[in-house]
């Protein structure tokens, strides 16, 4: 597989959130607008890469039997880091995130990449997974906190386009509507896959 | 993965290593950003109080007894050439939606409130999150609790609730009295 299907994989055919199903904790709880969703997103990004090069370029010291432990106390460092760094220089973005921050430590992307790629690829490899998987999770927590702030809020990345009195459709913004627009989203992605896969056929 | 011998040595030191370096890059990282952490909340702390509180020059700060519990409230009293011109009270309510929510909440020496700044607060985003906002805020500035009854219209106070979003309103509202019945006790104490 070259580099650029790699890393493009992520994005729509093993996109983290919209095919594989993982990750729905925080893909429901911070998407209620888009700057939460991107940052979420990129820090989810910065733990992904990073937990992947050094799983990557340590298999094949790590014995086998303890390579789970292993793992969780490399993705909980990098989580912490961010953490801590998020805390002291974007404190209101770091409370808008709260709690989903230390909890990308379960995330069950970062430990499902660690074990089904990283472990048994080399370490560029696994860099451009990490990015790709990054990448197209990040695309999805901000579309969905996009499509749910100009919904629910009527406004987007915090810039109000309707009366400032005003509400948008308050449902959006609120737990059912993540699980709407999620829903919609995957159809949509699953309609496209169908129509490319449908293609060849009908030439 | 590995072709190493899972020995007992060779899991423990692979464990060992690799927790030491985490540990390591954890310390330094802390070291780092220990600093910017705590005068972020500073900042944040000072902001407010300016948002609460007349011009002043000096700040003195001190406890008083909390009226409804065991903690003492935090009060900063600002004095501006040695002329007291108010009281900036840091308060709490755990009636919020989700839980604790704290305020800072600036008084002048008639008890008046003159503004009120949200700390802290765990609403929801674009309900509750609005106790924020001085559409809701400005109703308290300039009322002296005396006369304004700080509940909401629903429990018969003079407060607007925000739409939907009645508890977050109510548990302002406790928090702000909160603070004018604990700084109006220790001030008919003193």
């Amino acid at each position: 597989m070259n580099q650029w299907q790699n890393f493009s994989k992520g994005i729509l055919k093993e996109n983290p959130v919209l095919v594989l199903v993982l990750g729905m904790c925080p893909t429901l709880a911070v998407t209620s607008s888009a700057i939460n969703g991107l940052a979420m997103g990129l820090a989810f990004t910065f733990v992904l890469t990073l937990s992947n090069v050094i799983i990557s370029s340590i298999r094949k010291i790590v014995p086998k039997i303890i390579r789970i432990p292993v793992f969780i106390v490399i993705i909980a460092t990098f989580v912490t880091i961010i953490d801590m760094v998020m805390h002291a220089f974007v404190p209101d973005l770091y409370k808008a995130l709260g709690i989903f921050i230390p909890l990308i430590v379960v995330n069950c992307i970062v430990l499902g990449r660690a074990e089904a790629f990283a472990s048994k690829n080399n370490v560029l490899s696994s860099l451009i997974d990490g990015l790709g998987m990054g990448v197209g999770f990040t695309l999805i927590l901000t579309v969905l906190g996009m499509i749910r702030e100009i919904l629910g809020a009527g406004s987007i990345f915090g810039y109000k386009f309707i009366a400032p009195t005003s509400d948008g459709i308050l449902v959006f913004i609120l737990a059912p509507g993540a699980f709407l627009t999620l829903g919609i989203l995957m159809a949509l992605n699953n309609l496209y896959k169908n129509k490319m896969s449908n293609k060849p056929k009908n030439n | 993965m590995s072709k190493r011998e899972s020995s007992l040595s060779n899991l423990a030191l692979t464990l060992f290593i690799i927790a030491a370096v985490a540990a390591i890059m954890l310390a330094l990282i802390n070291l780092i950003t220990t600093g910017p952490i705590q005068k972020a909340q500073q900042q944040k702390e000072k902001d407010a109080l300016r948002e609460v509180l007349p011009s002043f020059s000096d700040l003195k700060t001190f406890y008083i007894p909390n009226i409804d519990g065991e903690d003492s409230l935090k009060v900063f009293e600002a004095s501006y050439n040695g002329q007291i011109v108010g009281y900036a009270v840091s308060t709490y309510t755990m009636q919020g939606f989700n839980g604790k929510m704290e305020l800072m909440v600036g008084f002048d020496t008639t008890l008046t409130i003159i503004n009120t700044q949200v700390l802290s607060h765990a609403e929801t985003p674009g309900l509750g999150e609005k106790i924020t906002q001085s559409d809701f805020k400005d109703q308290f500035r300039g009322k002296n609790p005396e006369k304004f009854k700080l509940s909401v219209k629903k429990d018969n106070g003079d407060v607007d609730a925000i739409t939907a979003s009645t508890i977050s309103s109510r548990a302002f509202c406790d928090a702000v009295d909160r603070a004018y019945r604990s700084l109006k006790a220790w001030k008919g104490g003193e």
